[in-house]
């Protein structure tokens, strides 16, 4: 093979295992740390199911950590997916999973569900998801026909709506005084403390066909990146790949929300750091993405429980801080090697 | 030789206006077929046409023999390449990457190419004189190499005809003869159809088989180079004063502007 060409299959299958190490590297530590110290020899035999393993740290391990550990994969994955084809949709470096006025609907109605007093699973997040499809409703409505192949009509309406949002939040969060006001702040702050097993299992089965559908139209969203009429002459159907990443992605993205609200930032910087290491094609940045967005935030997660000496605090609090200057680093040396 | 495209009574309007009215036309299999015209003559909207990319509102397109409603978007795709003016490519794809793109419509649901495909790539690329070029980044490329780059790309394509929409607008000289031979030699040696929109009268009358000129949405005339490129015609086409003689070079037409200071003087005045 000539080597000016680097076979995608070979790139593909290379950065999918090296990124799969290093989510299943980020699951053991997961795993293994915690508020109970144990050697990690101990962790091991509890995950081995050896017979003599400690039965009390095997429960900490399955019942509290695996759940948690699998959520925080599957939202990392799913966000950084997310920013992954808003960004290539949108044609804008800045999209997030969240652009489209998902976080500021699902925000609302998952404060509202915090308010009326209703638990948090199954109640806050079917408030939260029914705000989050109802705000995606009303951009299609806005930009019915046509107008939702624009991408700057697209964009404008999902930051319009989630600035309308912002305000029915604030005015919401001043208006409760009492313990309640906590439970939204660390919901608005993102927080993966309440993952129980058969949520995420839940959560897993209805986002997985999503990753399929979306690695399936990879190379057509390639394709549309070069704009809309060369794509279409080059066998792309506009409208079915726009509607169905669109629908596909939004639909993924509120089902993780509601389970564990607003993290952001690893939709922002996990696709464009996977850019800057892998290149622009989304055949390998989206496998790309659902590894190494999962293994980010298993790790965000891990820190977020073990950096504070009681409690734990919200997992958004860590994306942003230590994904910011990592990618500001990425950022300055690839401009160095230009 | 048998019809690449045939149009009859086509028209096409966009809001304010009809842009194409009632043309008809058609294209040879394996001829270099270029469309001049000035701006807002509706050049552009009939290649968009043809391309598949805006449907005929009124009247039948045939591609190779077949209605154009009755191709899907992929056999359209593997039919009909398109290389538009310069695309402004906003993520850094590299040359090879770009270039492969061209083979989407013979991939499969997961979208993957296999070897035979960047074989065809690498034979595009060296076609083209590109394949030095194939892991640099598109945005480093000056613009006659990301020119043909793209022409690359709709080699590529493997279709039987490739069109262009003002492929040398932007390039200096060099680049302009590099990518018209270029296509000269598409049509000679893998006897594609080529149809391109030129804004360079001088170009097309040194490159073209056959010429299409038109004006406000109508055709003026059609045929070979020395037919369609007369002084009369082209002075009321594009509204300015020209002198048409024999090149230098070869049997065709010459096309020289003159500048308003130099119309008074003979031999122009009448």
């Amino acid at each position: 093979m000539n080597p000016k060409t680097p076979f995608l299959l070979k790139r593909l299958f290379t950065v999918s295992f090296l990124l799969l190490l290093l989510l299943l590297g980020a699951m053991f530590l997961g795993l293994s740390l915690g508020s109970s110290e144990n050697g990690v020899k101990a962790v091991w035999q509890s995950l081995s199911g050896a017979r003599d393993a400690d039965s009390m740290l095997s429960a900490i391990i399955w019942r509290i950590r695996f759940p948690r550990v699998v959520l925080a994969a599957l939202v990392g994955a799913t966000l950084s997916l997310g920013g992954l084809v808003f960004q290539a949709l949108l044609r804008n470096p800045l999209a997030e999973a969240y652009i489209l006025g998902i976080s500021g609907g699902s925000a609302v109605g998952a404060i509202i569900g915090i308010l009326m007093g209703l638990s948090r699973f199954p109640g806050v997040s079917f408030t939260a998801f029914a705000g989050s499809m109802s705000t995606l409703l009303l951009i299609f409505l806005i930009s019915s026909g046509q107008t939702i192949l624009k991408k700057d009509s697209l964009l404008l309406s999902g930051v319009m709506i989630n600035a309308f949002c912002s305000s029915i939040i604030m005015f919401l969060v001043s208006m409760t005084y009492d313990s309640r006001l906590h439970n939204i702040m660390f919901w608005l702050m993102g927080d993966l403390s309440t993952a129980d097993i058969s949520q995420v299992g839940i959560l897993a089965a209805s986002i997985l066909p999503c990753f399929v559908l979306i690695f399936c139209l990879s190379n057509s969203m390639n394709l549309l990146l070069l704009g809309k009429e060369m794509a279409q002459t080059m066998g792309v159907n506009i409208k079915f790949v726009t509607v169905t990443l669109l629908v596909a992605t939004s639909f993924m993205v509120s089902a993780t929300v509601c389970h564990c609200g607003l993290i952001g930032f690893v939709g922002l910087v996990i696709p464009h750091l996977l850019r800057l290491l892998f290149g622009p094609d989304h055949r390998v940045l989206v496998p790309a993405c659902m590894l190494g967005g999962g293994a980010y935030m298993v790790f965000c997660d891990l820190l977020a429980r073990v950096l504070p000496e009681q409690g734990e605090m919200p997992a958004g609090v860590i994306t942003a801080m230590i994904g910011a200057p990592l990618f500001i680093f990425l950022l300055k040396r690839s401009d160095l090697r230009k | 030789m048998s019809t690449a495209i045939d149009i009859k009574n086509l028209s096409y309007s966009y809001g304010n206006g009809p842009v194409l009215k009632d043309i008809s036309f058609s294209i040879q299999k394996g001829d270099f077929f270029i469309i001049i015209g000035p701006n807002g003559s509706g050049k552009t909207t009939l290649l968009k046409t043809i391309s598949g990319i805006i449907k005929p509102q009124r009247g039948q397109l045939e591609i190779l023999g077949q209605s154009i409603r009755s191709y899907t978007r992929k056999v359209l795709a593997k039919t009909i390449a398109f290389v538009p003016q310069m695309v402004q490519v906003d993520f850094p794809f590299t040359v090879s990457e770009l270039v492969l793109m061209g083979r989407s419509p013979y991939l499969g649901l997961l979208g993957l190419e296999r070897e035979k495909d960047i074989k065809i790539a690498e034979h595009a690329m060296a076609f083209t004189g590109v394949e030095h070029l194939a892991r640099r980044r598109l945005d480093q490329l000056s613009g006659g190499e990301r020119q043909r780059v793209f022409i690359a790309r709709a080699i590529c394509q493997d279709s039987e005809i490739i069109l262009l929409d003002e492929p040398t607008a932007s390039l200096d000289l060099a680049h302009q003869v590099r990518v018209m031979d270029l296509m000269e030699r598409l049509k000679k040696e893998k006897s594609v159809t080529v149809i391109m929109v030129s804004h360079d009268v001088n170009l097309a009358a040194m490159y073209g088989d056959r010429l299409l000129l038109i004006n406000k949405g109508k055709i003026v005339s059609m045929g070979r180079p020395d037919e369609v490129l007369t002084f009369q015609a082209l002075e009321e086409a594009y509204g300015c004063m020209l002198l048409v003689d024999e090149s230098p070079i070869g049997k065709f037409p010459r096309i020289t502007l003159v500048p308003q200071k130099f119309s008074n003087s003979s031999p122009f005045k009448n």
